[in-house]
C-alpha cells in the first residue's frame, strides 16, 4: 500500500492570519527562529499498490478540483513510501 | 413569483431568508441540497450557515451538492442567484462570482451590526436601493475576507461590480473594503453581511435588507 500525499498552500500574496497568528505565538515561548511562519493542509491518500502514471494525474485532478481553490492556493502531489 | 431557498446540511439562515421572501411579497420554496431539482423557482438564495460544517474549505463541499447543477446551469442562463455569507462562500468555490473568501484578517468570528453604502444598483437583488445609499445590516462571519488578485479587483472596481462596501474600519480585511460584488451579468450576487436578518425594526437593526428581496420581485417582474 503507498501513500499519495497532497499539500495545499495558500499562495504567496494571500494574507495568512493563521500563519501570522503562529509566528506571533513562537517567540512568546521563547522560540526566536522564525521569520515568517505559512499554514496549510496535508492530504494522505492511501492506494492499493505503487501508485501509477494514471492514478497521480486523477488526483492531480481532484487537487484542482476539490482538494485546493486554485483562485487562492497551490498545491503539490507526492508519493510517500 | 417563486424563490427558491436552497439547505445544504449545516445551513442555519434559510429560515429568515425564506421570511425574508415572504414579507416582500414573493412565494418562498425550500430547496433540498440533496434533490437536483429547481421546482420551477424563478430565482435562487444560498442561505448563510457552515454548510458541512465548513469542512476543507467554506462552501467546497456544498458547492458539488446535486441542486447544485441545475442552479449552476440556471444561473449561467440569467436566473437571479444570491448568495448570503456561506453562500457567497458557495458561489467563489462554484466560480459563478471571481474571487475568494479567506479568514478574517484578525481571526475572529465577526457578529454586529454593519454599516455598508450600496454602490451598484444595476443588479437583480440592488434595484430598489439608491446608489449610494447606507444601510445597516448584521456582519457574523469567520472567514468573511475578500481576496482576489489585482488584475480581477482592477476589473471589479472599472465595471462597477462591487454592490456593496463596509463602512468605517475593515472589519474583515476584505480588499477595498468588498462586502458583496456581482457577476458581469448582474443577476448573480454574492454578499458577506445578512439582509434576511433585518427585513423589520421588531427582529433586525433595521429594514434595510428587504429591498434585496423587493429588488429581485422587481426584476422578474420586468
Amino acid at each position: 500500500m503507498a501513500k499519495i500525499v497532497v499539500d495545499v498552500m495558500l499562495k504567496p500574496e494571500i494574507l495568512d492570519p493563521q500563519g501570522k497568528a503562529v509566528a506571533a505565538a513562537l517567540p512568546r515561548l521563547g522560540f526566536t527562529f522564525a521569520k515568517d511562519v505559512r499554514q496549510g493542509k496535508r492530504f494522505e491518500i492511501e492506494v492499493d499498490g505503487e501508485p501509477t502514471a494514471a492514478q497521480l494525474a486523477e488526483v492531480e485532478a481532484a487537487a484542482e478540483k476539490l482538494l485546493s481553490n486554485p483562485v487562492i492556493e497551490n498545491f503539490t502531489v507526492r508519493v510517500e513510501k | 413569483m417563486k424563490i427558491g431557498v436552497v439547505t445544504f446540511p449545516g445551513t442555519l439562515d434559510d429560515r429568515d431568508a425564506a421570511r425574508a421572501v415572504r414579507h416582500a411579497g414573493g412565494e418562498a420554496v425550500s430547496l433540498w441540497h440533496n434533490d437536483a431539482e429547481l421546482h420551477g423557482v424563478d430565482a435562487v438564495i444560498l442561505p448563510g450557515g457552515f454548510s458541512y460544517g465548513d469542512y476543507l474549505r467554506c462552501g467546497a463541499i456544498s458547492r458539488f451538492s446535486p441542486v447544485m447543477e441545475p442552479i449552476i446551469d440556471a444561473a449561467n442562463g440569467g436566473m437571479p442567484l444570491l448568495g448570503i455569507c456561506n453562500g457567497f462562500q458557495v458561489l467563489a468555490e462554484a466560480h459563478l462570482i471571481p474571487g475568494a473568501l479567506t479568514r478574517n484578517h484578525e481571526l475572529h468570528f465577526l457578529c454586529r451590526d454593519q454599516k455598508l453604502t450600496i454602490e451598484n444598483t444595476n443588479t437583480a437583488w440592488t434595484s430598489s436601493f439608491t446608489q449610494g445609499q447606507e444601510i445597516l445590516i448584521p456582519l457574523k462571519n469567520g472567514e468573511g475576507a475578500y481576496m482576489c488578485d489585482d488584475e480581477t479587483l482592477a476589473m471589479l472596481e472599472d465595471e462597477g461590480r462591487i454592490i456593496a462596501r463596509y463602512v468605517g474600519e475593515n472589519p474583515n480585511g476584505s480588499r477595498n473594503l468588498i462586502a458583496g460584488i456581482t457577476n458581469e451579468r448582474g443577476n448573480v450576487v454574492g454578499l458577506m453581511p445578512h439582509p434576511e436578518h433585518a427585513i423589520d425594526s421588531l427582529t433586525g437593526p433595521s429594514a434595510d435588507g428587504l429591498a434585496f428581496f423587493t429588488s429581485v420581485l422587481k426584476a422578474m417582474v420586468k
